[in-house]
């Protein structure tokens, strides 16, 4: 009788062993992936359009993102900047934007200016609660000098903060540099 | 069969006694039931008519003037179980009867701790008592083990924690949990071994790769969980404990149930749930610390002396909150948390369990049978089916807030059998088998690239031990083991990954699908492994004995070892697994002396474990992404010697003053790079010293001091590039924190309510002083000081 039971079992674990099938998994479809960030700044009153871009396209893969810097900006001019969030992993690729403008509540970007820049920033575009969200904003370019600017974008932040990235906290997606120029 | 030939036998004996006196006679033999062996000075003793004999040096006894009729006869042994036969009696009748000799292999209630078997013979083997475990009731099991010298944990705050044997933990410590190997993604830091402590009776810590029945890759060691033995007698038992504490303001409550009938069956149940809010370190609360966990178990069964089986379920479920501030964007915010000493993030005390958090839920069933067969030995076979579930949660956004960025199901079953061969009362041998089969799931719903892939994993293994006892003083034990496993998963590598890594070059045949941006590969991996045992016992006297064993172990790599790859945001740090990666081989040479007098006990541990190929994770530099730079750890070989001591002892100083004395030193090295290990424990010593007066309804108090030195021998810190600072900086990544002194008291006491029910009542202070402190082989020490003050009560019931 024992033996039975023990056959009835090596039988039912045939069973379990040859049931699995060997399909192919699904790649996975990632979601809040941003591999390209491209800041397009227009000087008020006409000029050439300066382009800041930052593209990585294997995401969290070995290849660091490429930096890229169109040109200097113009001393003592006011700049639109335009902040564009693409997911490139898809075709046609994601605009992010749209998703962090739709929770302006959840996110914010932050502007951060190297010392030796001369420059100064300013949010443009805000939640519905009237706190900064910063997709668009005003550059003001000083005098003639160089220096970093970063971006820094965080979600499940502290809304309202101070202004800075350690009083806001949350978790961030993207953080770059741009070394800029000002002639 | 033979005593059925015996009765037969009787049967020719037959005198024409009709109407005559009773003077038939009642004659055998009583006999061992294992080697056959005659029992001395058993008595066999006839209920109806009230006479008793003893057996004789050959186990031979007669009962004359007998009349023929049915009877029952009681035979009994000071060494075995008294049993009764029905016996017929038809003129002078031969009858031989059969006792179960060994007391251990009854399985009988262990009302004192120390009757169970040691499960190695020659290895050095520690073991945690029921009470103990009971104190540890709202803990987890790696706190409990810690009481253990040369056990040390791997936490992840204060509600994950990995034990460490020797400083090795992970899938070096092998759990097994009631004869069941856990397969619960041990591979993982910060996963915690899926086991409620409340359903343990017994934990037993082997060092070392020892216990080949078991498994031969267990490096480091074997966690042994046992369940209470069931007596064979009509009995209802049962407990419950309440533990409330401060820190969390939580609790747990835990109650089992167990059944015994006369004929073998038993039946018990346990349950325990606990529930706690955020932790507190001595100046903030630890913001989403909370957890809350359900445990249940249902055994089943019937055990005699010749055959019985067993049927177990258990079930585990755990949600546990992690640290808030421990999930940290990239490598300058981990800067920042290093530098600024307290947690970024600080909330008032909840219950609620934030992210990030893990969900997991373990089943695990088995069913065990054992037939004995008379003057040969024992078959065993078993068979076990366990389902790991695993969720952990992120800090995400939007539609994806409360979607699991990890998902993962671990399914696995398990057939083993093995015979023992006990008939000689000197020399033991045990052969077995065992067939495994693993699948992980990595569901891809989660949105996140998998960090662990699919994979098939199909094991083979086969062992035979040996013990020789050569006489009182002397016990060699020797085995072999032989063990394979295939590991075939489908995996997705990112192009740039896969070139990164050189994987084209060497492994280009895995390449199954090219989706333009990423790879669809099939790694196939064999391993072939041998591991064997060789050790001596010597009993110095009734007190103390001197143990020496040489263990060799091979242990293959793990998925995540060979797998991992990518952004583990829950450590925001990029994990590396390496495909060539083989099995590491560990030489682990050890000696115990021990004693354990009435006045004084001394345990002396001391152990060289040199292992090829060790594999391991350290930092290794940063990657950069558009979310910024961020530590990568890397999984790479190497040589390495680990060295140590384990130091235990007693000393009674009076009649209720016990004093009690552990210090552990662990020693790694890298032997390829000259350099320390990472993440050995640091020297610890506990001292403690304890009241008791039994009169005063069982009054027990005790203090203990635990001093956990600097761990001074930690590699050197790695250098990334800062995007913040715009230059390289020192990443204190391996820096140990200070040295720190815990203190904690205990009291407690015993009330009988009636008869049959007993209360205990206890209190405890954890981190009496409150101190704040950081731990080396915490992976929160970067974020925040450790648990301060808890103040714990506890009430026992049995019944």
């Amino acid at each position: 009788m024992k033996t039975i039971q023990f056959l009835s079992l090596f039988a039912f674990a045939g069973l379990v062993l040859t049931s699995c099938s060997d399909d192919d998994p699904e790649p996975v479809n990632e979601e809040e992936v941003i591999t390209t960030m491209t800041i397009t700044l227009v000087p008020q009153g006409g000029g050439t359009a300066v382009q800041l871009q930052s593209r990585d396209l294997d995401g969290d893969g070995p290849e660091p993102p490429v930096i890229t810097v169109s040109g200097n900006f113009n001393a003592r001019t006011v700049y639109d900047g335009r902040i564009v969030l693409l997911n490139e992993t898809e075709t046609p690729p994601d605009n992010i934007t749209l998703e962090v403008e739709e929770e302006a509540d959840e996110h914010q970007f932050f502007y951060s200016i190297g010392a030796s820049l001369s420059a100064t920033t300013e949010y443009s575009n805000f939640d519905g609660n009237g706190d900064p969200l910063g997709t668009q904003f005003t550059f003001s370019a000083g005098d003639e000098s160089t220096g970093n600017l970063t971006f820094t974008l965080r979600h499940d932040l502290k809304k309202p903060n101070d202004g800075s990235l350690a009083d806001a906290g949350g978790e961030t997606d993207i953080a770059q540099t741009f070394p800029v120029g000002i002639e | 069969m033979r005593t059925l030939l015996a009765i037969a036998l009787g049967l020719f004996v037959y005198h024409a006694a009709i109407g005559q006196q009773c003077q038939e006679a009642l004659y055998g033999q009583v006999l061992d039931f294992h080697d056959q062996t005659p029992l001395v000075g058993a008595t066999v003793y006839i209920l109806e008519i009230d006479r008793a004999v003893l057996t004789d040096f050959e186990g031979r006894y007669r009962i004359e003037g007998v009349c023929h009729g049915s009877y029952e006869v009681e035979v009994s042994h000071r060494l075995c179980r008294t049993l009764i036969f029905k016996v017929e009696i038809l003129g002078n009748t031969q009858r031989d009867f059969q006792m179960e000799h060994h007391l251990e292999e009854l399985e009988e209630v262990q009302v004192v701790g120390d009757l169970l078997p040691d499960i190695s013979n020659t290895a050095q083997e520690q073991r945690l008592s029921t009470q103990t475990l009971e104190n540890y009731s709202s803990g987890t099991l790696g706190d409990a083990l810690r009481e253990i010298s040369g056990v040390s944990t791997l936490k992840t705050g204060s509600n994950i924690v990995k034990p460490a044997i020797n400083g090795l933990t992970g899938s070096r410590v092998l759990i097994l949990n009631d004869g069941v190997r856990m397969q619960d993604m041990e591979w993982g830091d910060e996963h915690a071994p899926n086991i409620d402590i409340n359903s343990a009776d017994q934990v037993s810590v082997i060092k070392g790769a020892a216990a080949l029945k078991y498994a031969g890759d267990a490096i480091g060691g074997l966690v042994v969980i046992e369940r209470e033995r069931v007596a064979i007698a009509d009995s209802l038992y049962g407990k419950t404990l309440m533990t409330l504490m401060s820190n969390g303001w939580g609790g747990n409550v835990s109650t089992e149930l167990t059944r015994t009938f006369e004929s073998g069956w038993y039946l018990n149940g346990q349950a325990s749930f606990k529930r706690l809010g955020d932790r507190e370190a001595p100046d903030y609360v630890l913001s989403n610390t909370g957890m809350q966990d359900l445990g249940l178990s249902f055994h089943a069964g019937k055990r005699l002396i010749n055959q019985g089986w067993d049927f177990d379920y258990s079930y585990y479920q755990a949600d546990i909150a992690i640290l808030r501030a421990s999930h940290i964007g990239n490598v300058d915010d981990l800067i920042e948390s290093i530098n600024s000493g307290t947690p970024s993030v600080i909330e008032p005390f909840t219950y609620e369990l934030g992210v990030p958090r893990q969900e997991v839920a373990h089943h695990l069933g088995k069913f065990n049978y054992y037939l004995r067969i008379p003057g040969l030995g024992k078959w065993t076979a078993q068979y076990d089916f366990q389902n790991n579930r695993r969720f952990e949660y992120d800090v995400r956004v939007g539609a994806d807030r409360d979607k699991p960025a990890i998902d993962l199901e671990l399914t696995t079953h398990t057939l083993m059998t093995d015979f023992t061969w006990d008939a000689s009362s000197n020399l033991e041998v045990q052969a077995g088998i065992l067939g495994r089969y693993q699948n992980n799931f990595a569901n891809p719903d989660t949105g996140v690239r998998r960090l662990i892939p699919d994979y098939d994993k199909y094991e083979f293994g086969t062992f035979l031990i040996g013990e020789y006892r050569l006489n009182e003083n002397w016990l060699f034990d020797a085995g072999i083991r032989y063990d394979f496993s295939r590991i075939d998963a489908l995996k997705f590598y990112r192009t740039s990954r896969w070139e990164e890594r050189g994987y084209d070059e060497d492994f280009p045949e895995f390449i199954i699908e090219d989706l333009g941006t990423q790879l669809l590969t099939n790694p196939v991996f064999d391993f072939h492994n041998f591991s064997g045992s060789a050790g001596v016992r010597f009993s110095l006297d009734a007190d103390s004995e001197i143990r020496a064993n040489y263990a060799l172990g091979q242990r293959p790599p793990n998925p995540s070892e060979l797998f991992s790859d990518g952004l583990h945001h829950s450590a925001a740090r990029i994990e590396l697994g390496d495909l060539r990666i083989d099995s590491e081989t560990s030489h682990r040479i050890s000696i115990a002396y021990n004693r354990s007098g009435e006045r004084w006990g001394l345990t002396l541990e001391p152990y060289l474990n040199f292992i090829q190929d060790f594999i391991l994770l350290e930092p290794t530099g940063a990657e950069f992404t558009i979310r910024g730079a961020f530590p990568v750890w890397s999984y790479r070989q190497t040589d390495a010697r680990l060295a140590g001591v384990d130091l235990s002892g007693y000393y009674q100083w009076g009649p209720q003053w016990q004093s009690r004395h552990h210090f552990s030193l662990t020693k790694g090295n890298d032997l390829d790079q000259d350099e320390p290990l990472i993440n050995m424990p640091a020297p610890i010593t506990r001292n403690s010293i304890a009241f008791r007066k039994a009169e005063w309804n069982g009054f027990e108090a005790s203090l203990e001091s635990t001093y956990v030195f600097r761990q001074n021998e930690a590699p050197p810190n790695i250098f990334v590039f800062s995007p913040a600072e715009q230059e390289l900086v020192e990443l204190e990544i391996n820096t140990p924190p200070p040295a720190y002194h815990l203190l904690t008291l205990r009291a407690g006491m015993d009330f009988s309510l009636s008869e049959k029910l007993v209360l205990n009542t206890g209190i405890a202070v954890e981190n009496l002083a409150n101190t704040n402190y950081r731990e080396y082989l915490n992976r929160n020490r970067y974020f925040a000081d450790d648990m301060g003050r808890n103040i714990i009560l506890q009430l026992k019931l049995y019944y």
